[in-house]
């Protein structure tokens, strides 16, 4: 008896770890003091503290005690991999809070943003070890519908409304979409169970219809071409810590789902599915790159920018291969210190003057040079440029793609590749080289944003040039 | 007991008007200008779900269909929910639930 509440709560780790911080906060938030006027006393300092320091012993638990196993009949897989993929999540998590605390220590409503963004994390983890269909959708729904709150977060601002209000219907309509398919899919087979499905397969047009609607709500939480037509509007309407948490913390996690959906309970279906992905990767690096180009505001032109990114994780999707599985995964790491960075230093920038747009970076390196190395790094990375971690995980992306023997996909991607060289190097011009009259004022990081930008900066060079991370990830896989 | 349902009115019945019900949903999300009704054909898009794993579940004999509707009417009321406190800030910026109006951000 007491072994299997012991192995509950090792399986559940995770869930139940983030569960306790989102609980401790709520009771701070009770007990918090005020001033006569509704807001708290010390400028929230107190709070983003604690929250900040939680987040990270939150993380550094994730090392430890990971165990294999099934719960709940089967529909709750915990194992290393799963565990590893988590505490990604959790450490981009953990970068996220600490680069919001410019624009969070004057917020009126800082709790309800930790419960709000907490409550996505838990949805996702629930989604990452589901293995059955209830539980996985479940998870979806739990991670997005906190996160269109989180985006109208800037109450005063119509524009954050209004991208909240494109993100909920799109949402809702994309996971309406996902329930028809599934809901089909159990009619041919009498089972929502992963473990049961690839038995069941037997490829017929009915199931065809539903993988493609399925692949289609992937899309939509993926902003893949052509389903990322909300994509762009809400990450320039949200504020900027929730567009890099929805551009990386949130597609990184429905890829994670999506490969191992794919790759174990549609395996028998590898042939259909590998040309809807191959479609979507080339559709989704060619318009990514082509609206990127002529872009003016930087969130938009990041949005942009992040959907040529999903295409060219999903050419490696394509691989089929334990190595797509694998530089998939490698890939998500590298992306998240990368577009952390890059949307980091805009997020400080935002916060301080409210200035976005490129023209507004120019001379920014004068005022501001160790804000413009880094923003510069974080853009090579982006571009793929090589002592960066980002061509590493570009040239295994590509690798894998190529290991299916579909060498017209991996020249689109190269081609794509030299085209997002533009303009990365647009914004490194304006930052470095334009003069301006007007340049941004110098500004002084707070301890917080700084120690995020840092580590976002050394996981950027040493996820790459240490060998041994592209390695471990390739063990977790094996292990399976 | 499940399968005298299903004898009285065939499965190919319970899919067919699911996916009518489904189509009109569909249609409405994409042509219809007001917010409100956009999210109420939303709503049609999941019971016409609903009623086809309810279908399905009798013809499998298998109770996990139905457990799975319980999930998405109470997830469907949640979502509606956070889309209706959006509609109201939306309303009181511009005294309108048009979705025209919301073309501050365009590419």
């Amino acid at each position: 008896m007491t072994d299997q509440l012991i192995d509950f709560f090792l399986l559940m780790k995770s869930e139940l770890l983030l569960l306790a911080v989102i609980f401790i906060m709520l009771f701070m938030n009770i007990t918090a003091k005020e001033n006569a006027d509704g807001t708290p006393v010390d400028n929230n300092h107190s709070i983003l503290v604690t929250a900040n320091i939680l987040l990270l012993l939150n993380f550094l638990a994730g090392f430890f005690m990971n165990t294999s196993g099934n719960l709940f009949g089967d529909s709750f897989t915990s194992t290393e991999l799963t565990a590893f993929q988590k505490n990604i999540l959790n450490l981009g998590t953990l970068l996220v809070s600490l680069q919001s605390y410019t624009w969070l220590k004057t917020h009126k409503h800082v709790m309800e943003f930790y419960m709000l963004l907490l409550a996505t994390l838990l949805g996702m983890f629930l989604m990452i070890s589901s293995q059955h269909m209830l539980l996985f959708y479940l998870g979806l729904e739990l991670s997005t519908i906190p996160l269109a709150a989180l985006v109208n977060f800037d109450l005063e601002k119509k524009k954050s409304a209004e991208a909240a209000m494109k993100m909920i219907m799109m949402s809702a309509f994309s996971s309406a979409l996902l329930l028809f398919g599934i809901s089909l899919f159990y009619g041919t087979m009498g089972t929502l169970h992963f473990q049961e499905i690839p038995a069941a397969l037997n490829g017929s047009d009915l199931q065809l219809y539903c993988l493609i609607l399925l692949i289609a709500a992937f899309g939509f939480k993926i902003s893949a071409v052509p389903f990322h037509f909300w994509t762009a509007d809400v990450y320039e309407g949200a504020p900027v810590p929730v567009t890099s948490y929805l551009s990386v913390i949130s597609k990184g996690s429905i890829l994670f789902v999506m490969t191992t959906v794919l790759y174990n309970v549609f395996a028998g279906m590898g042939v259909e599915w590998y040309l809807i992905i191959c479609v979507l990767a080339v559709a989704t690096m060619i318009t990514g790159n082509i609206f990127a180009v002529r872009q003016q505001n930087l969130k938009r032109l990041l949005a942009f920018s992040s959907i040529a990114q999903v295409g060219f994780i999903l050419v490696g999707m394509s691989g089929q291969n334990t190595e797509g599985a694998v530089s998939v995964t490698y890939f998500i790491i590298i992306y998240i210190f990368s577009n952390l960075a890059a949307l980091g230093v805009i997020s400080v920038v935002s916060a301080l003057t409210g200035k976005e747009k490129i023209s507004d970076y120019k001379g920014f390196y004068k005022t501001n040079p160790m804000l413009s190395w880094i923003l510069a790094i974080a853009l090579f990375s982006l571009a793929g440029i090589p002592p960066t971690s980002g061509f590493f995980g570009k040239f295994f992306l590509l690798l894998a793609g190529a290991g299916n023997g579909n060498y017209t996909l991996v020249i689109i991607a190269a081609l794509n590749m030299i085209v997002s060289l533009y303009y990365y190097l647009k914004i490194v011009k304006a930052v470095f080289m334009d003069a301006n009259e007007e340049p941004i004022p110098t500004i002084n990081l707070a301890f917080f944003p700084k120690a995020g930008l840092l580590i976002c900066l050394i996981g950027i060079i040493v996820t790459g040039l240490a060998s041994g991370s592209y390695n471990y990830i390739q063990e977790l896989f094996a292990s399976l | 007991m499940g399968s005298s349902i299903l004898e009285l009115v065939h499965i190919n019945n319970y899919v067919m008007l699911a996916a009518i019900l489904f189509a009109i949903g569909v249609m409405g999300v994409m042509f219809r200008r007001n917010t409100i009704i956009i999210f109420m054909c939303i709503e049609l898009m999941l019971n016409a779900v609903n009623l086809l794993l309810v279908a399905f579940s009798t013809m499998h004999s298998d109770p996990g269909g139905q457990v799975m509707v319980f999930f998405i009417m109470a997830v469907a009321a949640a979502e509606v929910a956070v889309g209706l406190a959006i509609l109201v800030m939306i309303y009181r910026n511009v005294k309108s639930v048009d979705i025209d109006i919301l073309n501050k951000l365009k590419w």
